[in-house]
Parts: C-alpha cells; structure tokens; sequence
C-alpha cells in the first residue's frame, strides 16, 4: 500500500521498456503487458483517490527514500488523484480500443506503437502526480517525444503534423525549464511545497514575473490554448487514428493541471503577477471559445472539427482557472475530467468510422445513414455531442453551469455572452452532424470489414460506449465529484 | 402537507423505460406498440392516484438525488403542476391509440424512433410539470427540445430538414439564455425552489437587472409557447406526422412553453414584482397582439394543419394573457385553459389527421362535402371548433369567461374588446371550415360514399370530443382540474375574490 504512488507512473513505464522485448516474443503479448500496466496504474489511483479523500490528508511518497526538498516527491491531493484516475482508465480503454487497428501488423510496429502509448500514458501520470518541478519537466518531455512519435505514426500529412508539434513542443519546454531555473534562482529548491514556502516573501521579484510568464506561454503552448493552438488541429487530425484518442482526449489535462498547481499552489494569487496572468488567460481563453467554435463550424472534415473544438474547450477550462475562485476552479478541474471521456469518445468514433470504411478523412457529408450501420456508435456519438452542447443532465452542462456561477460571483458578465454564444456554436456544428446522420442519404461507403453481428468488433465498439455511459454518470453524480473530490484538494489560497 | 412518495418520479420514469423498450423492441411493431400503450395507462394511472391528495391540498415530493453541489433534484407536485401533469400523462393514451393507427395506415417510415421520442417527450412534459425548481424545470425543458427535434424532422425530406434547423435555432438559442438567466435568479436568491407567489423581490436587484433576468427567463417559454414574434417555428413544425402535431405542438412543447411562463411570472418574480416592475404589461400587450395577428393569419390559411396552428399560436396567449393580468381569476382561467385547449385543440388535430390518411386531402378548399363521407369526425371537429370560439357548455368556454372576469376584475377593458373579437375570429376561421365540409356542394364526387376512418384513430376523437363537452359541464369532472386551477392561482396570488365556478 505504501509504494502505491511510484506504481501508478512506474509501471506503464516499466510496460514500455518491456513491450517491445515481449512483442518480440509474442506478437501480442506486449499490448497486454501495456493493458496490464494500465489496469494496475487505474486501481492504484483509485485506492489513492478512497484513501485520501476519506483521511483527508494529502499523500506523500519519496523516491527512494530520500526525503525532500532533496529527494523527488510524489503528491497525490485529491484534485491529481481524479486526474490520475481518468487518465488511466481513458489510456487503458483506448489501449484496448487500438488493438484492431493494428491486429495484422508486424511484431516491431506493434510493439513500437505500444510503447509509445506506454510512455505518453506514463508521461500524463507523472506529469499529474510529481511534486518536483524539475521531475515534471522529465515527464513533460516523456510525453511530448512519445506523442510525437504517435502523431508521426498517422497517415497523410502526419509528419509534417507532427514536425510542427516537435519545433512548437521543445518551444514549450524549454519556457518551462528557464522559468523553473528563474524561481531556482532566488530560492535554491525544485520541490514544489518548498518552492512554495520559499517564494512567500519574494512574490513580486522581476524572477516571478519571468517565470509566470513563460509558464503561461509553455502550458498554454501544450495545452492549445488560443492563439498557440497552430499546432493542434494538424495534430489531432492526422495523428495515428489508434492514438488520436489519447493525444486529444488527455495530452491537453496534465499541462492545464500543472499550471493550476503553478498559479494557485505554488506561486500563489497573492503574486499580483499571478494575477495579471490569470486575467491574460482569461481572455485569451474566452477569445479561444469563440474562435474555436467559429472555427469547428467551417471545416468540413470531422476529425478537423473535432480539433477546433477543442480549442474551444480547453477555453473553458482557461476561463475557470482564470476566475480563480472556489466555482471557478471547480468547473475548470470537472472540465479536465469531463472533456477527456467526451474528446476521446468523438476520436474513438471518427477512428472506428476510418476502421469500417478505410477512409483517410472523414467528412461530415459521409455520415449520412450511419445510425442504421452504427445503431451503437450513434447513440453514443450523439450523447457526446448534447454533452458538448451542455444539454442537461450529460457532463458538459455541469461545467457550464459551474463556470456561470463563477463568472457571477466575479461580475464577469463577458464570460456568461461568451458561454451561451459558445453552446450555441457548439450546438450548430454539432446538430450539423447529427443532421447528417439522420436526415441525409445513406453515403456510399463500402466497409471493409466483414458483416458481423457487431457493427465493429467489439474491444473498438466497448470503449466508445461506455465513455458513453461515462459522461452520463459523471453528469448525474456530478454533486459527489464536487462535493467529495474535487472541494476538498482546492488550493488554499484563491483568488478573491 | 407534504407527502414523501417516489410517486412523482415513477410517472416521470415510466415513459423513460417505455421509450429504451421500444427501441429495443423495433423489429416487433406490435410488442412495440404494446409498450407505448403500457406505458400511457400506467403514467396516466400513476398521475391521477395523486390526485385525491393534491386536490385536499397535499403535495407529493421527492427528491431523487443531489442534482449539483447545492442544488437537488426534485420532483413536486402542486396544485399547478398536477394540472399540467394530468393533461400530458392522461391526453397520451388517446394519442398513443390514435398514432399506432395513423402511423401503420400512413406507412410511416422509421416508426420506432417515433414512438420512442414520442415516450420521452412524455416524459419530459410530466418533468416539467412535476419540477420543483427551475434547474429540474430547465433539464425537462432542453430534454424537451431534443427529443422534438428527430419528430419534427421525421419525414426526412428537405422541408423537414429545414423546420427542424429552424425548431431547433429558435428552442435552443432562448434555451440558453434561459439557462444563463437562471444562473442570475440562482446567484440573487440563493435559491431556484418555485414557490408560489415568487421568491424574487422588485428590491432584488436594480430594477434594469430584473427586468433583464425576466426577459432572459422569460424568452424560453414564449418561443414553445408560440408568442408571437418568436413562434416562426411553430407552423414550420407541422412537416411533422399528425400525432406529433396533436400531442406535442397542441399539448407537450406548447403547453410547457405557457407553463414555463406561468411558473416564472407566478412562482419565481410573483405578482408584486411584476407590476412593480411593469412587466405585466408589456406581456399583456405582446400576448394581445399575437391573439389578434395569429387569428387573422389562420382565417387566410388553406392549408388545415396550419390553420389550426396559427390558431394554436392565438390560444397559447391566451394563457399568456390570462397570467399576465396576474388577477385571480383570469390565472384561473389561464391554468384551466392549458386542459381545455389541449382536450379541444388533440380533437382538432386528430379529425386534421384522419382527413389526411382516410381522403387524403390536406387543404380546407378541397374538403368540399367530405361531411357526407366522415360524418363522425366532422361532428366533432365542429365540437371542438366551437369551443375553441368559446360557445357555452364546451370546455373553452369556462377556461375563457375565467379569463374574461379576471379581465373585469383587473380592470382592463381594452383587454376585454380584444378578447370578443378574438372569439369572433376564432369563429371565422373554423366554422368555414365546417360549414365546407357539410354544407358545400361536393363538385369532384369523391365523398358520395361512407367511409369513415380507422377505428383506431376514430375512437380517440370521439374521445376527446365527447370529454370536452363534459368538461364543459363538470369543470372538474375526472381529475379535479378546476379545483387545481383555482388553488394554483390562490396560491399565486394570496386570495380568490369570487366569480367562477366554485
């Protein structure tokens, strides 16, 4: 019990190193160390989540025993234990959603698509759980170069996707290292609770203000936060469509909880640096939301559609951290988890429909009929989209409902135009599709798969619906979320 | 007294259920149909077991679970939202008989999405009724509005596409602001739980905030409602198969629009502060104004289906007139309005229907005679067509002399002229329509012979008509509807002063 932290990054690590060894060996027995590894990291951070939700009490774990400001530390509060919850249980479905893209290829792509898959997993885990800062720049550049390396792994344009990621990504990082040797600069510690202890009485040095800064500009490069969002459309459209899910579905939450932890625990509100930042990202955040959406509306293609909204729905996330307040946060953390079922489930169904039809692009024109072919994948098609909407009671209108609170109590009436304009264009681009489906012709597509009694197989057909069930739960039991998780790991200090 | 009983929410669950099993059940039509039929006798039963109690005065309550962090979802059953709730659960097992006939004799096609939307557009409409704050409200509400829209484009042809983008602009963008606006009701009062008589203050905020708030919470319910100018939607909507056009845009959709407003302008801002804030009349005069232009939009409609709908339009600002003078007795008669134009208004819809599978026939102009050859259910359109015009002894009248009175009471003549010619309009465009159908010469020969509808879809209007004339005689006769309309509006406005029918 007590090594339960270190296991729950360690292990899809550890699968990684060893999945090709074990491809090698038996061509699927890699994917099932991976499947393994992942199911271990979920129960792990599901027994974390119980046990300091119930004790109250935050956990720490030292590597090695080597006791901080030395040693690296691992925290998991209850707000990560969430995190690391959801990103787990996404990863392994999407794990086991990916074997029949690749059940005919050979042991080496096989292996080598898994343990990239391996490594981003782990990449997102350790990136949520550490408490050193130095250790979360490790794990950012785990994931980056595995979610590289997953996008170069599509067809069409990926490389050059994937290219742009690389030069856009080490950009990111490299903020991210100076801003962290900034604040080592005037403190001579990397741990995170020290760091925070350290910087009480410095907060207005020109230090801070450099590292906010590049903070912002580094997470919001990972994020896609709006205008650094250039790479992410490309990325997400021609990403491998077996790991598209993941890399728009969680590669966006690790960073948008890292700069949470940032603003509100480490460096605190009380920096007015802080809080200038928090208004930036605001706005740009609102500016995103908007433009995201108006974006989504014209594309054509349904994977690039997918992409721009979500640019609009890291947005959201962007507005509630920048209320800072007690709603505020709470919307941008249910946000985090709500819009990793609902991204990963559309990628999941854009993927499953490139699967039957062997389509390289999937445009929205081609979807017409799909509820008689796809009775199942619709149904759950559809309750992502009212969810993207915020039709009630699916989980994207408790955000929604959250972030109005927030944006009242604040007197920030911008925001409230910019919610409602935004469900509005969400719901045209989305009804576009439903519209599609229901209404148009049957398109002439030819599947290549053979008949069977399921519409896909079903280790594809089984993640897509109980995503589908997923947001649906999370909707209705949205007052547990927020009453017994997410309330208790707040940030001490917020903004007022 | 409040009663703690799952009542409420089994009468909301119930056509829930109905619907997973139809779309389970869709190579079987008559399981299928089995289902649908179940469903209605059972929510229909369920609902008026509670009305023994309500109308001594009780309310049923149940919270289900905790709907966000401070606020529950609960389901309560007032005096106004039995009323509402007895029409939707009870109008149901006319239509549901009515559709099974329409639908297999019309060769519809996808009819178990039909039904299924069908039942949850049930559900929803008993959800709203039941709601005991907006949050509830606003979660029926918007599923409302999605499970219309595949009804609305069921036939799946280019117009249907479009009435259905259009339903959907006009529900949807007001379903946000509503959403918006309750967040401001919320953050003022610290709570949503309706409560008669309102729980919002003209001090709550500063007057424009208010004012603002209203017409953001307000928006929502004109647009089902129909008031004009926002019900564009509304006879665009009519692509829809007739039972959809009896149930939903003459019951449910429309009905829970007026209800909503009824809700907000009783049971959120209350009477004070809605004169104290001149919003009454502002509504009083839009609502007028739609009962004039829709009358007069209706006379020059050929097409039978969009008559009644701009006929629809005229009778739902009705109930919004009869709110919105905030008098006693015309609240009364607004409430008893939602029964007894939606018992006329499925009768009127469903003889619209039967013309159009038994002759085929969709315009007033080609209807020539066609009395001769569906005796039945041209006698009881004229009922119904009678009663919408407010003739004594069917139900429309008791529902629009309620009204009247709460006019005189209010002391607004102005209000009382626009009714009378209101009711003289209503004549003018429906009795033609009888008197072609009886009295005109039958120039094709195509209605010399017998032929009524299918039993199916006669029997329900029989029904419906037979029930408006007796609701018209004993007001309260089966479900206590009158009693819950004057106890609701008791209720909204502190104290009845005398006049109606109790």
């Amino acid at each position: 019990m007590r090594h339960l932290p270190v296991l729950i990054p360690i292990l899809p690590l550890l699968s990684a190193l060893l999945c090709l060894i074990f491809s090698r060996i038996e061509r699927r027995l890699g994917k099932y160390a991976v499947l393994a590894a992942l199911a271990a990291s979920f129960f792990s951070s599901v027994l974390l989540l119980v046990k300091v939700t119930q004790s109250g009490e935050n956990i720490h774990y030292y590597m090695g025993g080597w006791m901080p400001p030395l040693g690296i530390e691992f925290v998991v509060d209850p707000i990560n234990a969430v995190i690391l919850a959801v990103i787990s249980v996404v990863a392994f479905f999407v794990c086991m959603y990916s074997q029949a893209f690749l059940k005919e290829s050979e042991w080496l792509e096989q292996g080598g698509f898994y343990a990239l898959f391996a490594l981003l997993s782990a990449g997102l885990l350790g990136m949520t759980i550490t408490g050193d800062m130095f250790n979360l720049y490790v794990f950012l550049e785990i994931a980056s170069i595995s979610g590289y390396g997953l996008i170069a792994l599509g067809r069409g344009k990926s490389v050059v996707a994937s290219f742009r990621y690389l030069l856009l990504g080490t950009i990111a990082a490299s903020f991210y290292l100076l801003s962290v040797a900034y604040l080592y600069a005037i403190t001579g510690t990397l741990n995170m609770a020290d760091m925070s202890r350290l910087l009480m009485h410095q907060l207005d040095t020109p230090n801070v203000l450099l590292a906010v800064s590049m903070l912002i500009v580094a997470f919001g490069l990972k994020m896609a936060l709006f205008p650094l969002h250039g790479w992410q459309p490309d990325a997400y459209t021609y990403a491998h469509p077996a790991a598209a899910p993941i890399v728009a579905g969680l590669m966006s939450k690790a960073p948008a909880l890292a700069l949470l932890r940032y603003l509100f625990s480490i460096i605190t509100v009380e920096s007015i640096y802080v809080e200038i930042g928090l208004k930036a990202i605001g706005f740009l955040g609102a500016c995103g939301i908007i433009l995201g959406s108006v974006m989504a509306n014209a594309q054509k293609d349904f994977r690039r559609m997918l992409a721009y909204s979500s640019v609009a729905q890291i947005g959201y996330i962007a507005v509630g951290l920048s209320l800072g307040s007690v709603y505020g946060l709470i919307a941008a953390v249910y946000h985090m988890v709500i819009h990793a079922f609902m991204k990963s489930l559309l990628f999941m169904v854009s993927g499953a429909l490139q699967y039957r039809y062997g389509e390289v692009s999937i445009s929205i024109d081609m979807l017409g009929g799909l509820n008689k072919h796809m009775p199942l994948t619709t149904a759950s098609f559809v309750v992502a989209a009212l969810s993207m909407i915020g039709i009630p009671p699916t989980g994207g209108f408790f955000s929604k409902w959250y972030l109005l609170l927030a944006s009242l109590e604040k007197g920030q009436f911008l925001f409230i135009a910019v919610i409602v304009a935004s469900s509005l264009l969400n719901a045209v681009y989305f009804f576009r599709v439903i519209e599609n489906i229901f209404i148009s012709k049957d398109a002439e597509l030819t599947s290549l798969q053979k008949e069977e009694r399921l519409e896909i197989p079903f280790s594809m057909l089984m993640p897509i619906v109980l995503f589908g069930i997923a947001i649906l739960a999370v909707g209705l039991f949205n007052s547990y979320f927020v009453e017994e998780i997410i309330r208790l790991g707040l940030p001490e200090v917020l903004a007022v | 007294m409040t009663i703690y009983s799952i009542r409420p929410f089994f009468a909301v669950v119930v056509p829930l259920f109905a619907a997973f099993f139809i779309m389970l059940s869709g190579k079987k039509p008559n399981l299928r149909e089995f289902w649908t039929v179940l469903a209605s006798f059972l929510t229909a039963f369920i609902v008026f077991s509670m009305v023994p109690e309500v109308s001594k005065g009780n309310v049923y309550q149940y919270t289900v679970f905790r709907f966000t962090d401070t606020v529950e979802f609960t389901l309560r059953t007032d005096a106004a939202g039995m009323l509402f709730g007895c029409v939707s659960s009870f109008l149901w097992i006319p239509v549901a008989f009515y559709a099974i006939g329409y639908m297999r004799q019309h060769h519809e096609k996808e009819q178990t999405g039909f039904f299924a939307a069908f039942a949850v557009c049930i559900c929803s409409a008993v959800g709203i009724a039941f709601s005991a704050n907006l949050m509830v409200f606003f979660v029926f509400f918007e599923l409302l509005t999605v499970a219309t829209y595949p009804l609305v484009f069921h036939a799946r042809t280019e117009e249907a596409r479009f009435s259905g983008r259009k339903y959907l602009i006009y529900t949807l963008s007001t379903g946000q602001l509503f959403l918006a606006g309750i967040a401001v009701t919320y953050y003022l009062a610290g709570t949503c739980d309706f409560t008669a008589g309102g729980f919002l203050s003209a001090e709550t905020a500063p007057n424009w905030i208010m004012q603002i708030l209203f017409l953001l919470l307000i928006l929502a319910g004109a647009v089902k409602a129909g008031m004009m100018p926002l019900a564009g939607w509304l006879p665009s909507a009519m692509v829809a198969p007739t039972p959809v056009s009896a149930l939903l845009h003459a019951v449910a959709v429309v009905k829970a629009g007026a209800f909503c407003m009824i809700r907000i302008c009783g049971y959120v801002f209350g009477p004070a502060a809605l004169t104290a804030l001149g919003l009454d009349q502002i509504l009083i005069w839009f609502a007028a104004a739609t009962i004039i232009i829709s009358s007069l939009i209706a006379m020059k409609q050929d097409n039978l289906k969009k008559r009644l709908a701009y006929s629809t339009i005229g009778q739902l600002s009705y109930i919004i007139l009869g709110t919105a003078m905030l008098s006693p007795l015309s609240i009364t008669g607004a409430l008893y309005h939602i029964a007894a134009h939606a018992i006329m208004k499925v009768t009127l819809f469903m003889c619209a229907g039967a013309v159009i599978v038994t002759a085929h026939k969709e315009n007033v102009s080609e209807m020539s005679g066609i009395g001769r050859r569906m005796p039945i259910t041209f006698a009881c359109f004229t009922v119904a067509s009678l009663g919408i015009a407010g003739m004594p002894f069917i139900v429309g009248f008791i529902s629009k002399w309620d009204i009247l009175l709460g006019a005189l009471e209010a002391n607004r003549p102005l209000v009382l002229a626009v009714l009378a010619i209101s009711a003289l309009l209503a004549l003018s465009y429906l009795i033609p329509v009888c008197y072609t159908a009886f009295f005109k010469e039958d120039k094709s020969g195509e209605f010399t012979a017998y032929g009524e509808a299918d039993k199916r879809m006669l029997l329900p209007i029989c029904i419906t008509a037979v029930l408006s004339v007796v609701l018209g005689i004993f007001p309260n006769f089966g479900g206590h509807l009158y009693t819950f309309a004057v106890s609701a509006a008791k209720e909204i406005t502190g104290g009845l002063i005398g006049g109606g029918f109790l």
